[in-house]
């Protein structure tokens, strides 16, 4: 398939969270006043100013303290449900680009109150509503620079390679050798997630909703 | 680094400890996961499991200090099961060389203590020398007055069980990391550490690392691909700013400062230059007074002369028993000895041990000049919390500062590569670039020193007139004079050098005025073929990942130190999967990384800037000890030191002002506390707190601790409470977490927190000061750091949750 992929390395994620600050900055996002809240997770949301949020999540396990990273954004479906909504409604407002990056564009602010029903259409809750003017913003794949021939911010900025970006055939490659590592250092629990369905597929250790909620549907 | 970043990937087992490198040196998991990949371990030793542990095959807890007691005890784990590298031991270290019989250890106490001044003298601690003055030594470790045995008997006491109650550890823990981490004694496997401030930061501080540095001497892992000591560098040049002598007791290139007691160049050499009669020694430092006169020959270009032993006697002096160490200077400026400072890209009042003790010094000056990228709470300190303004008669200056991206100029990251970059962008409004303030600050001064009646202007009026003629500062110049000229025609090994030219390598350097050079050791770094660290060359002939024409790095290009001692006698590696450089016995060269010297290989020891060629078990040098002992931290939990009767480093530094309190094993402090960085953060955060984009992800000062001690106290997540020391308190939001516990230390159940040390009053407001108005200025005996890293606080709930 045409386009580009993303390959989410969970367990490789150190939660630096250079992805996050990448995506603001490429998209010139401004920082979001947040407060400490008992959790190194800040924003503590995704929002119409955060279109990537590394979640943290720590538990305890047999009296040993388990940390799990999710660098969370839109995963680009490849039968996006928010646009099958969205075209109910407003034609041109979701698009789908030649990179394969579903966009959110300005003619989501026509939803109105049908906005909500785009929303409510991810499984992976993902679009946020800028209060101000009524547009849904999330990640674009950063398609503006893939046409200048540069790799989505993100995966620019990871240092240690959990978030990569390429072909549907480098991507899944990828994807499988990691999990066969994966899956003999942490058993059943390794799993590629919607690997199918969408053009952003994370690799996880433990189990999906150990995460976060809406890591997978 | 003994190695480089890159040349973790060749490691079969990565211990981080007194490190937290997935937070604060995200790339270096870019190398351990290619080493994971292919097999490694990772191993995280931490009071915290931390981001670092969370990506570990291994985590061990250990109480914030105890650092010696761990690897002390794994010192003795590798000696009972035999996991040593014997030939190495015997032959590339001073194991065997045998010890003044009156050298002893007993109760804590090396021969020699004087307690009244906290020092030893260091006289027993000496090799028995032959008529030659070459040490005798005992090839098979037997004799018991050999370093070996009394090293095996100084860490028979650091039993398994006396190790877990002194570092909290649990015992199957240890074993664990002994086992794993000693393994790589075997020819084929090699082991690395990757440590920081949690090390450095101790009244133990410079022992934490001479315990590691035995360790893989044991194990034979010095010099080797995947070995070495590898200290991760705290700011992005920091390397570079030591090498050329930020510190007040060396000059470029590790040259002793002069002293006093050495008023002539000559006597500088006597006391400077080490020397040895055994042939198999290259005792490298033999050359000092060539890198000497050099250096004196940068700094006053033609008339440095032999006649004026080339200006020597024009350099400051510090007098024989001064020290002038970051807590001296504040203890000075404490006591009201100092009128005026520079704080140059630095904030003193967050970073430095003890703020408090340092905010109120900074109002005992007449001037302070502070040279920043925004204004910082040391700019700022006569208008901080609990500060009349009214009241400080300190005059400060701002001047802005060009960024790293807004000037041209070299960084040499932990690898000790030097990496040229070029300017971005114009410093914005009045900025300007360090370099240019210096500048133009000395042309002040060299206009003042040009009036009458001025008192020795000759030091001034006589460094380098060309240098800066234009007024402009240039990075490329002094890049030139740091890598140095010949200063007249020279022929060299029947090769002529026209004056002017650039030196090829500090093996071409004289003591005779013909050469020039900066800083010896980056000589070879720009050459008459160009500037060696702007080089950008993506191969890698090795395939162990040398790079060698990336950059360039001190000394000669040379990526791994100390890489004669991965070879055996002749000159092939340990291990063919461990290969960095190799005789080639045909054509009697060398192949692979440039050699720590180019002789055949049985013909010099490998260790060859040590005066006997050797690494060292023992360091008669250190002033703490030739081995390193646990020692309970200045402030700690324990009333008595489980190894001794000895409670604190006996040589520590300690201070008597009126800012200098402390209470150790008080109920009123009664949790065990250290402070830490963030991936978010940079440093005090002077920067980093103005980038909305990485405020939002650390808004506020917290303090994390564990469930456990949350319950005790009625801390909620997300609370708010108050930690005290003895010397201030702070407000911070408590994180409760799983990732720290409670620890077991000698029967009695302790609790640490942790702290950053990123925060401050002035920006944003409210959201907490900095956590070193908790910590205290007491220093390592050696250096002078300070223990940040381990103290005692009380934590408290504040009002409603």
């Amino acid at each position: 398939m045409a386009g580009g992929f993303f390959f989410v390395d969970t367990p490789r994620c150190t939660a630096c969270r250079g992805c996050q600050v990448a995506c603001k900055a490429w998209h010139k996002l401004p920082g979001v006043k947040t407060r400490q809240w008992g959790s190194p997770q800040n924003p503590k949301d995704l929002g119409p100013d955060t279109y990537r949020l590394v979640r943290f999540r720590e538990y305890n396990q047999k009296d040993k303290a388990v940390r799990d990273y999710f660098s969370d954004a839109c995963r680009h479906c490849l039968d996006p449900p928010c646009k099958d909504a969205a075209d109910q409604y407003v034609k041109g407002a979701v698009v789908i680009d030649r990179s394969g990056a579903v966009i959110h564009t300005e003619k989501t602010a026509l939803l109105g109150e049908n906005a909500e029903e785009v929303m409510v259409a991810c499984p992976f809750n993902i679009p946020r509503k800028d209060p101000g003017t009524g547009i849904l913003r999330k990640c674009n794949m950063c398609f503006d620079r893939l046409k200048a021939g540069l790799e989505p911010s993100c995966a620019k900025a990871c240092p240690v390679g959990a978030i990569n970006f390429g072909s549907e055939k480098s991507v899944m490659a990828l994807a499988q050798s990691r999990l066969a590592t994966a899956k003999r250092l942490y058993g059943h629990t390794a799993q590629l997630l919607n690997a199918d369905e969408v053009r952003v597929i994370y690799l996880i250790a433990d189990e999906a909703e150990k995460y976060y909620e809406f890591a997978t549907y | 680094m003994t190695n480089h970043w890159i040349d973790i990937k060749n490691s079969d087992c990565i211990l981080i400890m007194g490190s937290n490198a997935a937070a604060n040196h995200p790339i270096s998991f870019k190398w351990i996961y290619r080493a994971m990949e292919a097999g490694a371990t990772l191993i995280s030793v931490d009071p915290r499991f931390n981001r670092t542990a969370a990506q570990a095959d291994l985590y061990a807890r250990l109480r914030s200090g105890t650092d010696i007691a761990f690897l002390g005890g794994m010192i003795n784990y590798i000696i009972s099961k035999k996991r040593f590298h014997r030939d190495y031991l015997a032959e590339y270290t001073n194991a065997g060389f045998l010890l003044n019989p009156e050298y002893g250890f007993s109760d804590g106490l090396f021969t020699g203590y004087r307690p009244g001044e906290r020092k030893y003298d260091k006289s027993s601690w000496a090799f028995v020398r032959d008529g030659n003055g070459i040490p005798r030594r005992d090839p098979s470790l037997g004799d018991p007055n050999c370093v070996y045995q009394k090293l095996k008997k100084h860490y028979a006491r650091y039993t398994l069980k006396k190790v877990s109650a002194t570092t909290g550890t649990p015992v199957e823990d240890l074993v664990k990391v002994w086992d794993i981490f000693s393994k790589t004694g075997a020819l084929e496997k090699t082991g690395t550490i990757l440590y920081a401030m949690g090390w450095t930061q101790h009244t133990v501080g410079v022992q934490n690392i001479r315990t590691m540095s035995i360790i893989q001497l044991l194990l034979g892992n010095m010099g080797r691909p995947g070995g070495g000591i590898n200290a991760l560098r705290g700011e992005s040049n920091v390397q570079g700013s030591t090498d050329h002598s930020l510190l007040y007791h060396i000059w470029p290139g590790y040259l002793g400062a002069a002293r006093a007691g050495q008023p002539t160049l000559a006597e500088y050499n006597e006391k400077n230059t080490p020397r040895s009669s055994n042939p198999q020694s290259a005792n490298w430092w033999q050359h000092k007074p060539k890198y000497m006169v050099s250096y004196l020959k940068a700094m006053f270009g033609g008339s440095a002369t032999v006649e004026n032993d080339f200006g020597y006697g024009r350099m400051p002096k510090i007098d024989d028993d001064a020290s002038y160490t970051w807590l001296d200077l504040f203890d000075a400026m404490y006591k009201g000895e100092l009128e005026g400072f520079f704080s140059w890209g630095q904030n003193p009042a967050n970073s430095g041990a003890n703020s408090g003790k340092t905010r109120k010094a900074l109002g005992k000056l007449d001037w302070l000049v502070n040279v920043n990228l925004f204004d910082n709470e040391t700019a700022s300190f006569w208008e901080g919390p609990g500060v009349d303004p009214k009241k400080i008669k300190t005059e400060v200056f701002l001047l802005p500062c060009a960024s790293s991206m807004e000037k041209d100029g070299s960084v040499t990251n932990s690898g000790r590569w030097m990496q040229w970059r070029y300017k971005a962008a114009d410093p914005p409004g009045e900025a300007k670039s360090d370099g240019q303030i210096m500048v133009e600050l000395w042309r002040r001064v060299r206009g003042l020193y040009k009036e009458k009646n001025s008192v020795f202007p000759e030091p001034i009026l006589s460094f380098r007139p060309e240098l800066f003629k234009s007024g402009r500062y240039d990075a490329d110049s002094v890049a030139r004079l740091i890598n140095g000229y010949f200063e007249k025609e020279t022929t060299v090994k029947g090769k002529t050098y026209s004056k002017g030219s650039l030196v090829p390598n500090f093996t071409f350097l004289k003591d005779d005025g013909a050469t020039s050079s900066g800083n010896w050791l980056y000589c070879n770094s720009y050459t008459e073929a160009g500037n060696m660290a702007a080089r950008r060359k993506k191969t890698d002939p090795s395939g162990m990942g040398l790079f060698p024409q990336w950059a360039w790095c001190w000394p000669l290009n040379r990526r791994i130190l100390y890489n004669r001692a991965s070879v055996d006698h002749k000159g092939n590696p340990w291990s063919p999967n461990k290969e960095i450089i190799r005789w080639n016995g045909v054509n009697k060269r060398w192949v692979g990384d440039v050699p720590d010297g180019g002789w055949a290989p049985a013909a010099k020891l490998p260790f060859i800037m040590k005066p006997d060629g050797v690494a060292s078990i023992f360091g008669p040098g250190l002033a703490d000890g030739p081995f390193p002992e646990h020692y309970e931290p200045l402030e700690g939990p324990l009333k008595k030191n489980p190894f001794s009767g000895q409670r604190i480093n006996p040589a520590v530094r300690a201070y008597d002002s009126t800012a200098d309190s402390w209470l150790s094993h008080n109920p009123r402090y009664p949790i065990v506390a250290t402070t830490h960085r963030v991936a978010e953060h940079w440093q005090t955060g002077t920067m980093s707190r103005r980038m909305p984009w990485l405020l939002e992800t650390q808004p506020a000062l917290f303090v994390e601790m564990s469930h456990e001690l949350a319950h005790l106290k009625g801390i909620i997540n997300g609370g708010r409470c108050i930690i005290a020391s003895a010397r201030g308190q702070l407000e911070a939001v408590a994180l409760v977490t799983f990732r720290l516990k409670p620890m077991t230390i000698s029967g009695k159940t302790v609790h640490q927190v942790s702290l950053p040390f990123c925060y401050g009053w002035l920006y944003p407001k409210n959201r907490g000061d900095a956590a070193n108005l908790l910590t205290a200025s007491v220093g390592d005996p050696n250096t002078g750091i300070p223990e940040t890293k381990a103290f005692m606080v009380d934590v408290k709930k504040k009002g409603r949750a």
